[in-house]
C-alpha cells in the first residue's frame, strides 16, 4: 500500500476516534457534560492525537530505516566478483535499484508477471534490452548476481512495505482502542491533550536545533579531516591561496577572508546610508499613499534572484566602472572588481536595511514624538535625537543581518568580483571571497579526500564562525545600547 | 477700605496670558470643539474639567498647536498668546511650543539618561552656552521638578529606569527646563498613585509662581485643590468658566452642578 493512502487511512481512523471519543465521553456520564472533567472536544482531541501521532512516528522511522537495512542485506549478498574492475559497490547498488525499478515498471505495463520473473535469469534473457524497453538504460550487460540481487531487493521492499502497513494500522487501531477504553468522567483529558500538543511543539523546535547541531558537527568533522592532511598553521597564516591539482597547494585563507570582508564593507557602505534614509523618509515623512506604494516597490529589490544581480554586475556595472573609473585613473583594467561586486551587492541589501529599519522606526511610540514636539523640537531634531536613538538596537540588528547576507553572498561575487585570490587595497582589482572558493573547490575535479576539496569545509566553518561572531556582537550591542521604551 | 477678599483681587488683577475666541476644532467632519472663548491668566493654575470625550484635551492641544501633528485635525477661530495670534501663518509652531510647553498623560521620558532628558530642550534651543551652564539648568529644573534629591547621584542612568511618579516629575522638569511661559498638562496624574499625585500637585502649586499652568483633569478634587480658575467642558462646549471656588460651590449652569455633584459624566 502506498504511503499516501496509508496516511489517509490513519487520519481517517483518527477522525473516527475523535467522533467515537466524544460520544463515549457523553455516554459515560449519561449525557450530562457538566459531570466530565473536560469538555467533550478534549476527549476527542486526545484520542485523535493518540491514534495518529504514534502511527505517523513509527511510519516515519520505518521509511527512514527500511532502505538502509535492505541495502545492507542486499549488498552482503553481492559477491565481490560482480563488482567490475575499477568500480565500486555503491555503483553496483545503484544498478540494483534501477533494475528493481525497471521490473516494477514492466509489471505495471503488464509485459511481465510474477511467475515469469521467477523463471527469468540474467544468463538466459536479454535483461538489458527488456529494461531499455521501459526506459531504463543500463551501461553494461546485467550480471546474474546483480539481477538476483535486484530481485531480492524488490522482494524485500515489498515485504517491508506490507509489514509497515500492518504495523502502522495495528498501532493506530490499538492506540485508539486503548484510549477509548480509558475514557471516564475523571480522566483529565484537557491536561493530557494539552501536554501532548506541548510535547509536539517542543519536538518541532528540537528538529531545528538538531539540524543546526548536525550541520556544525559535520563541518567540524570534515574540517578535522582537513587539518590532518594540511597543517593548520599554513591555513591560518599563509598569505597565498594557490590550489594545485597535483598536491603541494598553498591554502591560506587570508586572501579569501580579506576579499569577503572588503566586498561586504563596500556593500554596507552603499546599503546602510541609503537604506536608513529610505526608512526615515518612509516612516516619518511619507504620506500614507506614498508609503503604501513605495514600500512594496522597494521590497521588489529583495525578490530579485542574486544571479540576476550578478548579470547586472557582469554586463552593466563592471564594464562601466572599468571604462569610466578604472582605466582613466589607471588603477585597474578588469571589469570584475571589488567595487563592482560591492556596489551591486549594496543595491541588493538596500531593501533589507530599509524595510526592517522602517518597521523599527514605526514601532517607536508616538508618545516620544509628542514629548519631543511638546518641547519645541523640530521634526528633524526629533528624528535625530529621539527616534533614531530609540530605534538604534533594532537598526543595528538590521545592519548586521544585512552584513551576514553580504558575507554569505556567492553569485554576485563570482560574476562581479572575479575569482582571483588576491590581497590588495585597490577596490578596482579583481578579488574573490570565501563562498566563491568553496564552490570552486567542491565542484573541481579533484578527489574528495584531498586537502584541496576538504578545505571547503574548513572555509565553511570559518565563515560560520564569522557570522556567528557577528550575531553575538549584534546581540551585545543591542543589549548594551538598548534604550528601552515601555 | 474695601472688603474684597485678597485672593480674588489678586486673580482678577493678573494679565491675560492666552485667550481663545470662537475656537472650533474639527476632526475630519466631526466637530470636537464648538465656539470656545477662554482667557487664561498669567501665573495662575487653570483647570479644565469635564466628562471623557468632552474636548478638553483637544482644546488643550490647540494651545500649543500639537494638533498640527494630526493630519485630519482643523482649527478655526483665534487663539492668542500675549496678544499675538498663534495660528498666524507667520508663526512657527516649533517656536510656539518652546514658549508653551506640554506634559502628557502618560510619562514619556526619552530613552536617554536623566541628565540628557532634561538637557534636551535647552540644547535644541541653545539656552546654555557652556557645559557648566547646562549643568546649572539641569539642576535647577530637577529641583523645580522636586526630583533633584532623588536622582542627583544617578543623573547618567536612563530616565526610563525611574518609577512612574518620578518619570512624570522628570517630564515636568524637562518641560520646565526650556523656560516656557505657559505649561500645559494633560491629565498628568492619571497614571500615578496617590503619593506621586500629591507630589506632582505640590509641584504644580510651586510652578504657578513662574508660569501660567493649564491642567486637564478628571479628578474634581484635584481641580479644586490646585487651580484658581476652572473651565467646565461638556460635549465640545465650554459650559462655564470662572473662579474655582465659585464653580465648585455656586455653579451658575445646571449642567456644571450636575457634573460636580456626580449626576452626569
Amino acid at each position: 500500500m502506498n504511503v499516501g493512502i496509508l496516511s489517509l487511512i490513519v487520519l481517517g481512523l483518527a477522525a473516527l476516534g475523535y467522533v467515537l471519543a466524544r460520544r463515549r465521553a457523553l455516554a459515560v456520564v449519561q449525557g450530562d457534560a457538566r459531570l466530565l472533567h473536560s469538555r467533550t472536544g478534549y476527549y476527542g482531541q486526545l484520542v485523535f492525537l493518540l491514534t495518529a501521532v504514534p502511527a505517523f512516528l513509527v511510519m516515519a522511522i520505518w521509511l527512514f530505516l527500511q532502505p538502509i537495512l535492505i541495502e545492507q542485506r542486499v549488498a552482503e549478498n553481492i559477491p565481490g566478483t560482480a563488482i567490475p574492475e575499477g568500480g565500486d559497490l555503491t555503483l553496483v547498488m545503484s544498478d540494483v535499484r534501477r533494475i528493481a525499478g525497471g521490473i516494477d515498471a514492466m509489471m505495471a505495463d503488464g509485459s511481465l508477471g510474477e511467475a515469469q520473473l521467477k523463471d527469468m535469469h540474467a544468463d538466459q534473457t536479454d535483461i538489458r534490452a527488456r529494461l531499455a524497453g521501459v526506459g531504463i538504460a543500463l551501461g553494461a550487460e546485467v550480471s546474474p548476481a546483480v539481477f538476483e540481487a535486484a530481485k531480492s531487493y524488490r522482494k524485500m521492499q515489498k515485504t517491508g512495505a506490507l509489514a509497515m502497513t500492518v504495523v502502522v494500522l495495528g498501532l493506530a487501531l490499538g492506540m485508539m482502542g486503548l484510549a477509548l477504553s480509558r475514557i471516564s468522567a475523571t480522566l483529565r483529558a484537557r491536561n493530557l491533550a494539552e501536554s501532548f500538543v506541548l510535547s509536539l511543539l517542543i519536538g518541532a523546535s528540537l528538529v531545528a536545533i538538531a539540524t543546526t547541531a548536525g550541520i556544525v558537527l559535520s563541518l567540524l568533522f570534515e574540517t578535522w579531516h582537513f587539518f590532518q592532511l594540511y597543517p593548520a598553521r599554513d591555513f591560518f597564516f599563509s598569505l597565498t591561496w594557490n590550489p594545485q591539482f597535483r598536491g603541494g597547494s598553498d591554502l591560506g585563507f587570508a586572501p579569501l577572508i580579506w576579499g569577503t570582508l572588503y566586498v561586504s564593507l563596500v556593500a554596507l557602505i552603499v546599503a546602510v546610508p541609503i537604506g536608513l534614509m529610505i526608512a526615515i523618509y518612509l516612516a516619518e515623512y511619507a504620506g500614507k499613499r506614498v508609503r503604501s506604494l513605495a514600500k512594496p516597490a522597494i521590497e521588489v529589490l529583495a525578490g530579485i534572484p542574486t544571479i540576476v544581480y550578478g548579470l547586472f554586475a557582469l554586463i552593466t556595472v563592471g564594464p562601466f566602472i572599468r571604462d569610466w573609473i578604472a582605466q582613466p585613473t589607471g588603477l585597474g583594467d578588469s571589469s570584475s572588481s571589488v567595487l563592482t561586486a560591492g556596489l551591486v551587492m549594496g543595491i541588493m541589501l538596500i531593501p533589507f536595511v530599509s524595510s526592517l529599519s522602517d518597521d523599527i522606526i514605526n514601532a517607536v511610540p508616538q508618545a516620544l514624538r509628542d514629548g519631543s514636539y511638546g518641547l519645541g523640537a523640530t521634526q528633524s531634531e526629533t528624528i535625530k535625537q529621539v527616534i533614531l536613538p530609540a530605534a538604534l538596537p533594532g537598526v543595528v540588528g538590521a545592519i548586521l543581518l544585512a552584513a551576514s547576507r553580504a558575507i554569505g553572498e556567492t553569485m554576485i561575487v563570482v560574476m562581479g568580483a572575479g575569482a582571483a585570490a588576491k590581497m590588495s587595497l585597490n577596490p578596482l582589482e579583481a578579488m574573490t571571497t570565501v563562498t566563491v572558493k568553496i564552490v570552486s573547490q567542491l565542484t573541481g575535479d579533484t578527489e574528495f579526500a584531498s586537502p584541496e576539496t576538504l578545505v571547503a569545509f574548513a572555509l565553511g566553518l570559518t565563515l560560520f564562525v564569522f557570522t556567528l561572531g557577528l550575531n553575538v556582537l549584534a546581540l551585545y550591542i543591542v543589549r548594551k545600547y538598548r534604550e528601552q521604551y515601555e | 477700605m474695601f472688603d474684597t477678599p485678597k485672593r480674588e483681587a489678586a486673580v482678577t488683577k493678573t494679565d491675560i496670558k492666552m485667550s481663545a475666541r470662537n475656537c472650533q476644532v474639527f476632526y475630519g467632519d466631526n466637530q470636537a470643539i464648538k465656539d470656545v472663548d477662554v482667557d487664561i491668566d498669567d501665573k495662575t493654575v487653570t483647570a479644565f474639567i469635564g466628562p471623557s470625550g468632552c474636548g478638553k484635551s483637544t482644546f488643550l492641544r490647540c494651545l500649543n498647536r500639537m494638533n498640527d501633528t494630526i493630519p485630519i485635525c482643523r482649527v478655526e477661530g483665534t487663539i492668542t498668546l500675549d496678544g499675538e495670534d498663534i495660528y498666524d501663518p507667520k508663526v512657527d509652531p516649533v517656536q510656539l511650543r518652546a514658549k508653551v510647553g506640554m506634559v502628557f498623560q502618560k510619562p514619556n521620558p526619552f530613552p536617554k539618561s536623566i541628565y540628557d532628558n532634561i538637557a534636551y530642550g535647552p540644547r535644541i534651543h541653545g539656552l546654555a552656552r557652556s557645559r557648566a551652564e547646562l549643568d546649572d539648568i539641569v539642576e535647577k529644573s530637577l529641583r523645580r521638578g522636586a526630583l533633584w534629591d532623588e536622582v542627583k547621584d544617578r543623573l547618567h542612568e536612563p530616565g526610563t529606569g525611574l518609577s512612574g511618579g518620578q518619570q512624570q516629575r522628570l517630564c515636568i522638569a524637562r518641560a520646565v527646563a526650556t523656560e516656557p511661559e505657559v505649561l500645559l498638562m494633560d491629565e498628568p496624574c492619571s497614571a500615578l498613585d496617590p503619593i506621586a499625585t500629591a507630589q506632582v500637585e505640590e509641584l504644580i502649586d510651586e510652578l504657578k509662581q513662574n508660569f501660567s499652568v493649564v491642567i486637564v483633569t478628571h479628578s474634581m478634587q484635584q481641580a479644586a485643590r490646585v487651580s484658581q480658575k476652572t473651565a467646565f467642558f461638556h460635549l465640545g462646549n465650554l459650559v462655564e468658566y470662572g473662579e474655582t471656588g465659585q464653580i465648585f460651590t455656586n455653579p451658575r449652569d445646571p449642567r456644571t452642578e450636575s457634573y460636580i455633584t456626580g449626576r452626569i459624566g
